[in-house]
């Protein structure tokens, strides 16, 4: 019998509406009880969580690993090391690699190499072959190898009729389709928001027409077909607005937003000095928008019109961002300071601490439907979950900095930004995975 | 203009340009667009690029001013005017060009842009004209080398010499730009002319205006956009759709280059239906004040954006364009090298 005692913390399971100070034992991975001053067990392993928040690990539904394919910019083991550090104890992976996660053998191997690394790692599976948005991949076969969703990230499943067939097919095995929603004919290549900052520098400019002109496809789609839809990283007012619509309607409409978009605008992208920056590693897709938008942004996730914060983590190799704008990768390495960005809108007032936390664990649950099977409990603190926990603080303050990741990629914008929120220790299925000190 | 036979030595003093003088007034170390230069300074060009003409009127168009400098002409688009004008503008000043194109070099094995510049660097450039695609290139050469970067032209983003020349002719024309009504006509979407225009034809006072059909516009500065007041914007400018009314007393007006493939049934629906709505014709110039100057930063489409009759008519300055080019580029080189921090 392996132990932990996470004592003298404050715990607060938003699935439960607990916030009290009590202990918490771990036993053989999973939560065996939760009390006030509960002793020692014998053998037992002693973690102090005294002026923490004891919290359930945080769980991200979009995560790029760069395994298979392109383990120069990550691989599983240093994404799900990142995670740990970020708080994270269940990343989905997205099936944007070398080969796509488009085949139930690719996925069984993927899942393989994720077995004994820092978190426990789902499979997103892809919509299509090779994400080519032309022939729907065997999408039973996917789940059935442990898919949690499909999707083609990265593109849109940009063919209508393929994208109707798909969310047809999806009706009656119960997982979603979490769309990209980029309309490429109408973002024509744009590397940024267009707008005032995108006139002004003379990059091309993506409208937030291309997202919702897919959100409103894809709502029309999955109500037609009785499936659900999960918009990605939705980043635009409009888009927020058609997902408040169709959820009020009751459809089955789920969506997410990133840290990055609840925090940052295309200003970075230029950034504060005399000279312009084009911050390649404010290169992101969808692009960092509006002031207005982020503020749509926030409110939606204060209202519950998005359920999620998830990280769409995309670590980059410096070279892929030490070139010119328009050359630049798109992508945010986000696993390692999603919760002091989340945790600034508890410090603004926008959020509750709970709620905060809700958005990062049980939030995503219950948008994926993940509770179930040996994930029962998932996203909670209930006796019988499994023993992932994040011990947090919010006021302790710290520097983003990057080179001091876990992962991979460095690359964020976030960088030499001073933020409040620490994760002091991550358990990840009863084990310590981080404890705030580097190996 | 300088292939007089040789009738003085290579370095005789010119007695109007104190080119052996410490310049002291000019703080940039690059240009790389217009917006960050005060009118002082837009005008402290002008009057170097003046001292430059004359230099150009002597029987031996030389001098030593940059004698020792090595430059490198980086070019990842092709160019004839900017080019050949920055070319002849070190030569001129006596300084060592070396032409570097995205073709026949490293470029094509793939060579990223960082290692081109630390390339040149390292063999001793103390000055990098640049063009390239990307917008933003020069802004990157900026911050990876110590070399003075000019930018002749990045993406759709910035051509401040181009706009310093067009300064120029305006201001030789009229004097002072102030409250003068400057007209840019045709492709303001794809274009670092007008980008770049803006800023030094506001600066100077002039009253702006741009005229395109909306998709040729950047959304911001459409109708309805949706921050208008932001910082980082393009300066406020009047915009109008109907060149027939834009054009009405215009004490210039700036056509711009559009290309041929933009013009095929995607982003307009076709030639003839773009000249019928903003070519400048005679009939239309007719309708701007009667000194009213055209301009064209080249190449043209003629009988596109441009009437043939008015792009070689009286009112044309296309020619003195070129021209400009030469001294302000001579002026720029001058000031950044021996002046720019």
């Amino acid at each position: 019998m392996t132990g932990i005692l996470v004592h003298g913390g404050r715990l607060i399971d938003p699935a439960s509406g607990l916030d009290e100070r009590l202990d918490l034992l771990i036993v053989d991975g999973r939560i065996a009880q939760v009390g006030a001053d509960l002793p020692l067990p014998p053998g037992t392993e002693h973690l102090a969580a005294s002026g923490l928040i004891v919290a359930p690990g945080f769980i991200d539904l979009h995560t790029h690993l760069r395994e298979p394919g392109q383990e120069h910019k990550e691989t599983i083991a240093s994404g799900a090391r990142a995670a740990a550090r970020g708080g994270f104890t269940t990343i989905c992976a997205m099936p944007n690699t070398e080969p796509a996660l488009d085949s139930a053998a690719v996925i069984d191997g993927m899942l393989q190499r994720a077995r004994d690394v820092d978190c426990r790692v789902l499979a997103i599976g892809a919509v299509s072959i090779g994400r080519r948005g032309q022939e729907l991949a065997e999408l039973a076969a996917l789940r059935d190898a442990g898919a949690v969703a499909v999707s083609d990230d990265g593109d849109a499943v940009a063919d209508a009729s393929l994208a109707r067939r798909a969310f047809e097919y999806l009706s009656d095995l119960h997982i979603p389709l979490a769309e990209h929603c980029e309309d490429p004919a109408i973002a024509q290549g744009g590397v940024m928001h267009d707008g005032a900052v995108s006139a002004r520098l003379g990059l091309r400019g993506q409208p937030a027409a291309a997202e919702l002109s897919i959100v409103q496809r894809d709502i029309a789609l999955a109500e037609a077909a009785g499936a659900q839809l999960h918009a990605c990283h939705i980043s635009t007012e409009p888009s927020l607005q058609a997902i408040a619509d169709a959820r009020a309607r009751g459809l089955h409409v789920t969506a997410e937003v990133t840290p990055h978009h609840l925090f940052l605008t295309h200003d970075v992208v230029a950034g504060s000095g005399d000279d312009l920056l084009y911050d390649t590693n404010a290169k992101v897709n969808p692009p960092l928008r509006t002031e207005s938008d982020v503020q749509a942004c926030i409110d939606a996730l204060v209202a519950g019109v998005v359920d999620a914060v998830a990280t769409d983590h995309a670590p980059h190799a410096a070279v892929d961002k030490q070139c010119e704008f328009d050359a630049a990768a798109f992508g945010i390495s986000g696993l390692e300071s999603a919760w002091p960005v989340v945790n600034s809108l508890v410090e603004s007032g926008r959020l509750t601490l709970s709620e905060a936390i809700e958005r990062l664990t049980i939030g995503p649950v219950r948008a994926w439907n993940l509770d179930r099977g040996e994930l029962s409990g998932l996203g909670t603190l209930r006796v019988g979950a499994p023993a992932d926990v994040t011990l947090l603080s919010t006021d302790a303050v710290s520097r983003v900095e990057p080179d001091s990741w876990a992962s991979m990629g460095k690359n964020t914008p976030l960088a030499g930004h001073t933020l409040s929120g620490v994760v002091a220790a991550t358990i990840s299925q009863g084990r310590i995975v981080w404890d705030g000190r580097e190996q | 203009m300088v292939t007089e036979p040789i009738a003085e030595p290579l370095d005789a003093p010119s007695p109007r340009v104190p080119f052996d003088e410490p310049i002291t007034d000019w703080r940039h170390r690059h240009l790389l667009d217009v917006d960050t230069l005060s009118r002082e300074e837009i005008l402290r060009v002008l009057s170097t690029a003046n001292a430059m003409a004359e230099v150009l009127d002597r029987p031996v168009a030389r001098t030593p001013a940059l004698r020792g400098v090595t430059i490198f002409n980086l070019f990842y688009e092709a160019s004839t005017r900017t080019r050949s004008s920055f070319e002849l503008a070190g030569k001129i000043l006596g300084a060592d060009v070396i032409n570097v194109s995205g073709s026949g070099s490293s470029v094509e094995k793939g060579e990223s842009l960082v290692e081109t510049l630390n390339t040149l660097s390292a063999v001793g450039a103390d000055a990098v004209v640049m063009r390239h695609q990307a917008s933003g290139a020069p802004w990157l050469a900026a911050r990876t080398i110590d070399g003075h970067i000019i930018n002749a032209g990045d993406g759709q983003h910035a051509h401040p010499t181009q706009a310093l020349l067009d300064a120029y002719i305006l201001l030789e024309e009229f004097g002072d730009l102030t409250g003068r009504k400057v007209v840019i006509v045709g492709d303001i979407l794809h274009s670092r002319v007008a980008r770049s225009n803006i800023w030094s034809l506001t600066t100077l006072g002039a009253d702006v205006t741009l005229v395109a059909p909306r998709p040729l516009l950047p959304a911001s500065l459409a109708s309805g956009a949706d921050e208008p007041e932001h910082p980082l914007a393009l300066p406020s400018v009047r915009v109008e759709s109907d060149l027939d009314q834009a054009i009405v007393g215009a004490d210039a007006i700036m056509a711009l280059r559009i290309q041929n493939e933009r013009l095929r049934g995607k982003l307009l629906p076709s030639s003839a239906e773009f000249a019928r709505r903003y070519q400048l014709t005679a009939e239309r110039v007719a309708k701007a004040s009667p000194e009213a100057i055209v301009m064209h930063p080249g190449p043209m489409n003629e009988g596109v954006e441009i009437a043939v009759d008015i792009a070689h008519g009286p009112q044309s300055r296309i020619e003195a364009q070129v021209s400009a080019g030469l001294a302000v580029r001579m002026a720029i080189l001058f000031l950044l090298i021996r002046g720019g921090a």
